[in-house]
């Protein structure tokens, strides 16, 4: 499946996320992990823990519902694979992500902007199997 | 007050992705697509977030703390070991697999595709489970 090149979109995205991330550490001291905020909102280490673990993802997921009040459009959410590799894939990224200490926010955001050498080669390890894997489900199994 | 800003930062997170397009399946595996539909937009992404942290975060560690917290709560190992490098490529496995990353999927949630309802359910467990092999692990060990 195409998808359009949105350079300008995709950096005004960026330049948001950076905000938020750099928001959630002046105010309240946190990486913006994805990972780490997920993984405390399953197993909060207390009422207030999951508190504000809560109201940031309450917030994450009203996101695309503002997009729609500004812009009239839900943001594009396509899905070309079946289900049955989004629930393999899903299972593999919880595992991996919680090994690994991080994800694409966490060591790919916020860990490359502090120079941590963990979150540098986390990154680099992460994006170059999502290349290869994306290489053998397309181009050599086809799906 | 605290708890408003933390709803209106999580929402920032949540456009941004949402309008990046870290949130779209099709795009974010085409981003990795070099040899077929290839297209570079996530390269914007990640450069204009991790700029933006860069400058942010040395603007703010120059205050002793954060605003709502006593303390900065940050990684301090630097030593590379096995789980990190095992964990992240599996991450990029299931990454390449299904499309959505965990900052991804969670804005995603707000347009209701069961999708990523599934995909969440699916990334929960398996943070469970490597949760509870993790302590098994560690029991092992000691």
């Amino acid at each position: 499946m195409e998808t359009a090149f949105t350079p300008l979109q995709s950096l005004a995205g960026g330049v948001l996320i950076g905000l938020s991330a750099v928001l959630l550490m002046g105010l309240m001291g946190r990486i913006m992990g994805a990972t780490g905020v997920l993984a405390g909102f399953i197993a909060p280490a207390g009422l207030s823990d999951w508190t504000w673990r809560a109201v940031l993802l309450a917030g994450m997921v009203s996101g695309p519902a503002v997009v729609l009040l500004v812009t009239g459009q839900w943001p594009e959410v396509q899905v070309p694979m079946p289900r049955t590799m989004l629930i393999i894939g899903g299972f593999i990224v919880g595992l991996g992500v919680t090994f690994g200490g991080g994800c694409t926010s966490g060591h790919g955001v916020c860990g490359m902007a502090r120079l941590s050498p963990r979150s540098i080669v986390a990154t680099l390890t992460f994006m170059a199997t999502t290349g290869i894997t994306v290489f053998v489900v397309r181009h050599m199994l086809g799906l | 007050m605290k708890l408003v800003l933390l709803y209106l930062i999580g929402l920032i997170f949540g456009v941004g992705i949402a309008i990046s397009g870290m949130a779209n399946p099709a795009k974010v595996l085409n981003f990795f697509d070099v040899a077929g539909t290839w297209d570079p937009s996530l390269a914007f992404v990640m450069g204009g977030a991790v700029v933006v942290t860069f400058v942010g975060y040395r603007i703010v560690f120059r205050h002793s703390a954060p605003r709502f917290a006593s303390s900065f709560q940050l990684p301090t190992r630097r030593d590379l070991d096995v789980p990190l490098l095992g964990g992240s490529a599996l991450f990029g496995i299931g990454w390449g697999i299904a499309g959505f990353c965990p900052g991804g999927a969670l804005p995603a949630l707000g347009t209701g595709q069961m999708d990523v309802v599934v995909f969440v359910a699916a990334l929960i467990a398996g943070i469970v489970v490597a949760k509870m092999l993790g302590k098994i692990g560690r029991r092992a060990a000691s």
